[in-house]
């Protein structure tokens, strides 16, 4: 989808004139214009006063429960009381130096793949090391550190290690579904546009039930495996079709005449690929794969429904605490804004990397 | 002669094996393999299920469908209670997800065109305020949103403290009220009448749409014409029509049509949710329609709103069409998040279901199934439609 940018040329620095002009045209331009702006100010009039002393004003910014009974606004001393059970749950609080670890690890690992000029090799090598690390840190290391059992994982490196895992795990897969997808091989063409549908006309909650019900029942007799493991499998499995569709607009991208230079050159299939296709084809589609891991970000609240103690179940049971019960709307109003910065963010750099992509 | 019949067709089979052969492509064999790889790992998990089920003393087959389900079901479109068969309950699942997806896709199309609309205002605060609500709606999760919903659903004040709104929409805790239509007493003629005034569109939809003359004008003033005719029936039969509003009545409220909290909540969350969505993709489509699209139309002498109706639109339907149809099946395969709120869906009944009968391959399966087929229904219907309005005034791709 291109949009067409309908902004004039800019000047250098626009001058306050200049802006305060823009403003009036944009507010009062015409009877009907001024009609829409006194509208929508008398909304705005009736919005934002009471929120705002919910909020701010009449918020209750420290105390303890009780407290925060005797008004009837926010409770922001909830906040202050539980955040350490909202971002790590029941992570034991003698140890939680390894779940904040693993969250610095992996958001410093987010952080230099955001970087275009950290791209390199080392990247790939960097993104199976981190999350080894993390999974390390999280579950321990018998004899080296002490075991942690995935029943006390909860919070944001929950979220963050899941969705982490599964992208990187999906994304190798999808290439290899969208390359069979596009293939001159009917049989692989076949199984890959049955198994990409399949992924994309059921709900993900169907998925997670799947890994909850069904996955302990096909592993051989004997054999049992973790819940988050369980979940890890079928969120990868499933993301993958979604990603493999991006993957294949990018192929689509590519003209036929790259592939049948590189023939001409004698390259084999996989040196076309490897070295000609994919570099083209997924350097167009890295925009839609940044859309698509932020949305992938969200989705991992789902996790809730099947008893996973993610970032937003872990706000849900924090406010089940006896001692804090029922203050639900500041829990999730907390956690939604760490899910908007993470979302928000994403996107904004999304458009700035697809302007940059385009200009070089 | 029959000699030569039969190389003839002994020549067509062999035509055919090679049209076959040239379309299964190179490595033959290696893909045969990859196909019977792919089957035995499958038929692996099948047979380890199945020792599974054996072991915990349940037999796999859908039998369990006839059996008596012993649980209640919050709300239902038809009558079930606990003694009826498991069949019916999934039933009553997949008419409840119907009945949350159709109403939520046409509220968060009505929402989310007059978002978009907003967001392309030239109007700054208009604008800035719905590029606010799009942004905050989009970036956070709908399982989140949900929460809120019915966590406000619950706060809401007991029926005699409701909260109404315009004499005619009562918030309580026990659920949502609104006014409803009340008809009784047609009589034959007036039903008669009013089908055929229904063909009647019908009718002349088709043949607008063989004449390429359906423009969105024509269409929106035929359907127009057709509701005032209705109305016109309805008040010429004498029968009684009524607007029936809720009321407070002793404790409770009575009267309109009711919503229970968590339906309220989950269509509430699915409506905003996907309106923000569906607001960028019309954003979308109407910045898609070129400035020399608009210039020219100008140079023509159309005035603004002639221009939107009959150039703009028209082009941005063939952008926007696509688009739409994966936010329903969005929306559709979202509606599914209500089992974490207590909404009685397809897929909250299937997932009791298996853990009332531990048949959870079986109901896995139903649902995978109906998910399915509700996918390649919506995704042909909007083909269909997606056809008709590309075919119309062939655009250079």
């Amino acid at each position: 989808m291109t949009a067409i940018d309908l902004d004039g040329p800019r000047t250098a620095e626009p001058s306050l004139g200049a802006v305060l002009a823009m403003l009036r045209r944009g507010l009062f331009g015409s009877w009907f214009n001024s009609l829409v702006t006194l509208g929508t100010v008398a909304l705005l009039a009736l919005l934002v006063p009471p929120l705002l002393r919910w909020l701010v004003i009449d918020a209750t910014w420290s105390g303890n429960a009780a407290d925060c009974r005797a008004g009837d606004s926010a409770c922001w001393a909830f906040i202050s009381a539980k955040i350490r059970f909202i971002l790590l749950a029941f992570y034991p609080a003698e140890l939680q130096w390894r779940p904040v670890l693993a969250c610095a690890l992996m958001l410093g690992l987010l952080a230099a793949s955001a970087l275009p000029r950290c791209w390199r090799r080392e990247l790939a090598i960097a993104w199976p090391a981190v999350i080894i690390a993390c999974w390390l840190l999280m579950a321990g290391l018998p004899g080296v550190i002490a075991p942690v059992s995935s029943n006390q994982w909860g919070g944001l490196p929950v979220s963050l290690i899941i969705w982490a895992v599964c992208f990187a795990t999906a994304l190798p897969l999808a290439v290899l579904l969208a390359l069979a997808r596009r293939s001159n091989m009917a049989g692989l063409r076949l199984l890959s546009i049955a198994y990409i549908e399949l992924m994309r006309g059921i709900p993900m909650v169907a998925i997670l039930y799947f890994a909850m019900l069904i996955l302990p029942l096909a592993l051989p007799a004997g054999q049992s495996m973790d819940k988050i493991l369980r979940a890890i499998i079928m969120v990868t499995l499933f993301w993958a079709a979604y990603i493999a569709e991006v993957v294949r607009g990018g192929l689509q991208a590519v003209p036929d005449g790259q592939r049948e230079a590189a023939a001409t050159l004698g390259l084999g299939y996989w040196r076309i690929m490897q070295l000609i296709v994919l570099p083209q084809a997924l350097r167009v589609v890295i925009p839609g794969l940044v859309n698509q891991a932020i949305g992938f970000l969200l989705a991992t609240s789902l996790l809730a429904v099947i008893g996973i103690f993610d970032l937003l179940n872990a706000a849900k049971a924090s406010a089940a605490d006896p001692a804090w019960l029922g203050f639900y709307d500041e829990a999730y109003l907390f956690v939604a804004v760490i899910y908007f910065a993470f979302g928000y963010g994403g996107s904004r750099y999304s458009l700035w990397l697809e302007r940059r992509l385009n200009r070089s | 002669m029959t000699g030569v019949v039969k190389a003839a067709s002994a020549f067509a089979k062999a035509g055919a094996l090679r049209n076959f052969a040239t379309w299964w492509g190179p490595r033959p064999l290696a893909q045969v393999a990859v196909f019977l790889a792919v089957i035995a790992l499958f038929y692996g998990l099948a047979a380890n299920a199945v020792a599974s089920m054996a072991r915990i003393g349940i037999s796999p087959g859908f039998g369990f469908l006839d059996r008596a389900a012993n649980f209640e079901i919050g709300e239902s479109p038809i009558a079930f209670s606990a003694g009826d068969t498991y069949a019916r309950a999934i039933l009553v699942g997949l008419l409840n997800t119907f009945k949350v997806a159709v109403l939520g896709c046409v509220l968060a199309t009505v929402l989310g065109v007059a978002v978009g609309v907003a967001r392309l205002s030239g109007n700054l605060l208009l604008s800035g305020l719905a590029r606010v609500y799009v942004e905050i709606v989009r970036n956070t999760p709908l399982l989140l949103q949900l929460f809120l919903w019915i966590a406000l659903a619950h706060a809401l004040p007991g029926p005699r403290q409701a909260l109404v709104l315009f004499d005619a929409v009562f918030l309580t805790n026990r659920g949502v009220f609104v006014p409803r239509l009340v008809v009784d007493g047609l009589p034959g003629w007036g039903a008669a009448a009013a089908i055929l005034v229904l063909a009647g569109w019908g009718v002349h939809l088709l043949r607008g749409r063989r004449r390429a003359t359906n423009t969105l004008r024509s269409v929106l003033g035929s359907g127009a014409a057709m509701l005032a005719a209705l109305a016109a029936i309805l008040l010429l039969s004498g029968a009684p029509v009524a607007l029936e509003a809720p009321a407070l009545s002793g404790f409770n409220i009575r009267g309109g049509a009711s919503l229970t909290p968590e339906f309220a909540a989950l269509l509430a969350g699915l409506t905003v949710k996907f309106s923000a969505a569906i607001a960028e993709v019309v954003r979308a489509g109407i910045l898609s329609v070129r400035a020399g699209q608009w210039e020219a139309a100008r140079a023509l002498g159309l005035r603004d709103g002639q221009i939107m109706w009959r150039v703009v639109l028209p082009q941005a339907l063939r952008v926007i069409t696509p688009l739409t149809t994966s936010n329903y099946l969005d929306l559709i395969k979202d509606s599914s998040l209500a089992v974490a709120i207590g909404y009685p869906d397809l897929v909250s009944i299937v997932n009791t279901t298996a853990n009332t009968t531990g048949q959870a391959f079986e109901a896995l399966l139903i649902l995978i199934l109906v998910y399915l087929a509700i996918n390649l229904g919506v995704s042909a219907l909007m083909n269909l439609y997606n056809r008709r309005i590309a075919l119309r005034g062939e655009a250079p791709a």
